[in-house]
């Protein structure tokens, strides 16, 4: 089962710019979170603050608490790489590997984490690739196709399904369909539905038709701070500030 | 979907804590390794730069220990003198080298930046992809095959060794560099700046002169440096073209001394004090390089490489 | 309208009459309409004739080896580069030695100079603190613009004695079994040839793979590190295998380079036409043998042999370059040379 997020005081800076001013949440366990905003509100970078991937870009500070169950984040002892497997992340662009097959793709977590049985990989291959939808179209050429040979939103299935073969906790989505067209999409959305019984889900999207029809729940950002966190219905419907009243009736973003 | 709706029940294992089961020992083992292995990574990755730099700061270090004592007035200035004697001087190799380099510039620099417009501004298709291609086969003959070329096209028909030669060599080593690269930094100007000058009614040809190659002049100057740097130390294709002289020699039609050359007699030599003098030929050769190469990567970084300003 | 112009302080043209200059204006356009299109024309083929001039070196040089070398291609035929026996004297040429020479310090010169090359590479692009950067990388570039005698000087007078004094005993203390290095220590010969020219094409091995390095997307570095790899981890998966291709193409061109290499080669290798299995014994290389012996062959024949060598040189390293080309534009595309300082 997925565990809970807790975020606690957030702050995150790029150089001297803040982008997220203490930011506080709690994502519940097996649920969909979707967080929404205008461009540049700071969802992106939250949502990489979880997993640590803030960190990667050089000159970048991040000060506050961020819980994964019962791990903190940025805990001293608390590595990134153990952090990172245990969140897994599909990116806005699908950046399936394309010197590698599709096997290998799904693979390659695994394989990094020093799981070289063959039974093993082809046994969790199989059941990311379903969990995926993936596995009925790529089941005969698994070996033979390169990763980057599939379509956009089959590479983005593979790019779920690669993060789901370590088994995470918790699945991070940056806008995983604005690349795709709207096929695709309506795929992702559905996985996203099956997907979020067994974990946790947070997806970012500007979509907010999106939000609405995937998440229970929604966290609204504006320039850095997070203004509403409640039921996606609650949002949509009878929001609490003006301010996401505005964004949701389209005054704005 | 083709698929059946992945449930709990279907799905054995669901999310674990980040993988197969293993025993917790077993995981840490397998984690320690990884750590091992990245820690052992970065070590070897800065003993490589350190291994590429130290013999960079050796053959500097020893060019300037051995080389600094004996750059005096009269190494600029005298000539040669005769083994078992002390003294003397590269003068006329640095003259030699002057001659050589001139004639060499004479020859590249033209037909080089020529063929780089060409490239740019009129070159299409096929023919223009077969002239890319022979600029980068002709980049890559080795300098000592371009030598016998120079020997057999100038030296056989003239029987004998001459500046010229070795100037025809140098020469065409030169092309290709400043070809590509011409090319290239002409391609930077914008479209906007050509047809700019076309709508005024300016002549096609006076147009890719005045303005263009005038909006490119330092980038492709700095192509003309560097390509100027390279061949400025090339020996090889003068052992058998400007051969070396022990004497002044102001005739492009006679072997003439090079800066290089003198190295290489100094250096194979028997004799202690021609290996003195060598040290200070390359010194000298190596001060003049590196001030070149370095003025390239000041003009690179002010944005010289970026077509119009 | 001319009312508001006027108004509006604008200068205007008198009124003009079909057929008539009006007053005020010029009669007489200074530029004539119709100019000639003669200096275009010859402009262009000025230019083209540049171009071709190119294309009429490589010509040139295949031509004159060819004819060149015809004696000697016409005395030996095929056995030139099997047999071994160089005998200026009797007028017996074979190239084998010198083929032996120059494909063994090239290889050596690979085998150091390829893991240094990478190693910095990596450093430089992924792991090194950005104010080292430009430092190191200037420092790297700065070993290919040291001319090949200056090398040879100093691997003469520094390297020699480093090799003979305290690396070769070493080595054949220790691996002296494996028959490579075996012999008296001259420190001049084979291993101080191969070093010498591994330092030589290190920055351009080095320069190409950074190239390559820094063209591999981000994402992909992001999509590695997400399934929570170490960063090594992350170098090898995400950034050395997606750009393995353009890395193999650079060591070819640091082959190519290797393989013409003259000066510095010549002034270690030890000049001496003989096949050798210790790297500690002097050989000899197809560019050295044609620098030291160009001007002193006596007769046609020995000339022709030299140069027959040099056509060898040139379609051995046409074909690498080549090869290499190939692999690095399949990378980059083809797109124009970058002109490197």
């Amino acid at each position: 089962m997925g565990v809970g997020v807790h975020v606690e005081k957030l702050n995150a800076w790029f150089g001297a710019t803040q982008a997220l001013y203490d930011v506080a949440m709690e994502v519940p366990a097996n649920h969909a979170t979707a967080v929404i905003g205008p461009s540049g509100c700071g969802k992106s970078t939250f949502v990489r603050c979880l997993n640590r991937m803030h960190e990667t870009i050089r000159d970048t500070r991040l000060e506050g608490t961020v819980r994964i169950g019962s791990l903190d984040v940025y805990g001293n002892s608390t590595s990134a790489v153990e952090v990172r497997r245990r969140v897994g992340m599909v990116f806005q662009k699908p950046n399936p590997f394309p010197t590698m097959s599709i096997y290998d793709n799904v693979a390659a977590g695994l394989k990094l984490n020093g799981f070289h049985n063959r039974r093993v990989l082809d046994e969790v291959v199989e059941r990311s690739l379903r969990m995926a939808a993936l596995w009925d179209e790529v089941k005969d050429v698994l070996k033979k196709k390169s990763g980057a040979s599939l379509s956009g939103g089959q590479q983005q299935r593979l790019c779920i399904a690669r993060a789901l073969a370590v088994q995470p906790e918790v699945m991070l989505m940056d806008e995983p369909a604005s690349a795709l067209d709207p096929i695709s999409t309506s795929k992702i959305e559905e996985l996203i539905f099956q997907l979020k019984e067994q974990y946790t889900i947070v997806i970012v999207t500007h979509n907010m038709q999106q939000a609405a029809r995937v998440a229970e729940y929604t966290g609204f950002f504006l320039m850095g701070k997070l203004i509403e966190f409640d039921k996606t219905e609650k949002i949509f419907t009878n929001p609490s500030d003006k301010r996401t009243e505005d964004y949701i009736t389209g005054r704005f973003g | 979907m083709p698929d059946e709706p992945i449930t709990s029940k279907a799905v054995a294992g669901g999310p674990a804590q980040g993988g197969p089961q293993r025993s917790p020992a077993q995981q840490r083992f397998v984690d320690l390794r990884r750590t091992i292995l990245d820690r052992f990574a970065t070590g070897f990755a800065v003993l490589m730069a350190v291994c590429v730099v130290a013999p960079l700061l050796a053959v500097f270090g020893y060019l300037v220990v051995r080389g600094v004592g004996s750059l005096n007035l009269a190494f600029f200035t005298h000539l040669p003198v005769p083994v078992g004697e002390q003294g003397g001087g590269v003068a006329n190799a640095i003259v030699g080298s002057v001659m050589i380099l001139a004639i060499a510039s004479v020859i590249g620099v033209p037909l080089g930046i020529g063929s780089g417009i060409y490239l740019a501004e009129y070159g299409r298709g096929t023919f223009a992809a077969l002239l890319r291609f022979t600029a980068d086969v002709l980049n890559g003959v080795p300098s000592i095959v371009i030598g016998i070329v120079a020997y057999a096209l100038v030296v056989i028909p003239q029987k004998h060794f001459s500046a010229l030669s070795g100037g025809v060599a140098l020469g065409i080593m030169m092309i290709p560099t400043i070809t590509r690269a011409t090319e290239e930094v002409l391609l930077l100007v914008p479209l906007a700046v050509r047809e700019a000058a076309w709508g005024l009614g300016v002549a096609r040809w006076r147009a890719t002169l005045s303005v263009t190659l005038r909006t490119a002049s330092a980038g492709v100057i700095t192509a003309v440096m560097l390509a100027f740097a390279r061949i400025a130390g090339e020996t090889a294709p003068l052992l058998f073209t400007a051969f070396g002289n022990q004497f002044w020699n102001f005739n492009p039609n006679q072997p003439t001394a090079a800066l290089p050359l003198q190295l290489f007699v100094y250096a194979i030599s028997p004799f202690d004090e021609w290996h003195r003098l060598a040290w200070a030929c390359a010194l000298v050769l190596i001060v003049l390089l590196v001030g070149a190469v370095t003025a390239v990567r000041l003009a690179a970084r002010r944005g010289v490489f970026q077509g119009a300003s | 309208m001319r009312n508001l112009v006027e108004a509006a302080g604008f200068p205007q043209n008198p009124p003009r009459e079909p057929g008539t200059a009006a007053a005020g204006s010029r009669a007489i356009p200074l530029i004539p309409a119709k100019t000639s299109k003669i200096p275009d024309r010859a402009f262009a083929v000025a230019m083209l004739g540049c171009g071709v001039s190119l294309l009429a070196v490589v010509v040139l040089i295949v031509i004159e080896l060819v004819m060149k070398s015809g004696l000697s291609l016409h005395a030996f035929g095929w056995h030139f580069f099997t047999t071994s026996n160089w005998d200026p004297v009797a007028g017996d040429f074979g190239a084998l030695p010198f083929i032996y020479g120059t494909l063994l310090s090239s290889l050596e010169a690979l085998v150091i100079a390829i893991p240094l090359s990478i190693g910095v590479a990596v450093f430089i692009t992924e792991m090194c603190p950005r104010p080292l950067r430009g430092t190191l990388s200037f420092m790297t570039e700065l070993l290919a613009a040291i001319p090949s005698v200056v090398y040879g000087l100093w691997a003469i007078f520094v390297l020699a004695p480093l090799l003979r004094a305290h690396v070769q005993p070493w080595l054949a203390k220790y691996f002296g079994w494996t028959g490579l290095f075996s012999g008296p220590p001259f420190g001049i010969g084979m291993l101080a040839a191969g070093v010498i020219l591994a330092i030589m094409i290190v920055p351009i091995i080095a320069s190409i793979t950074r190239e390559v390095l820094t063209a591999v997307p981000q994402q992909q570095r992001e999509a590695v590190l997400a399934l929570g790899a170490t960063r090594w981890e992350m170098i090898r998966v995400g950034v050395l295998r997606n750009a393995r291709t353009g890395i193999v193409g650079a060591i070819i061109l640091g082959l190519g380079r290797a393989l013409g290499e003259t000066m510095a080669v010549t002034m270690v290798i030890g000049n001496t036409p003989q096949i050798a299995k210790s790297l500690f014994a002097p050989g000899y290389s197809m560019a050295s043998v044609i620098a030291n012996e160009f001007t002193e062959a006596t007769g046609d024949l020995y000339l022709s042999a030299l140069i027959e060598i040099g056509l060898g040189l040139f379609l051995v390293t046409i074909v690498v370059n080549i090869l290499a080309g190939l692999l690095v534009w399949s990378v980059t595309r083809g797109t124009p040379a970058r002109v490197r300082a």
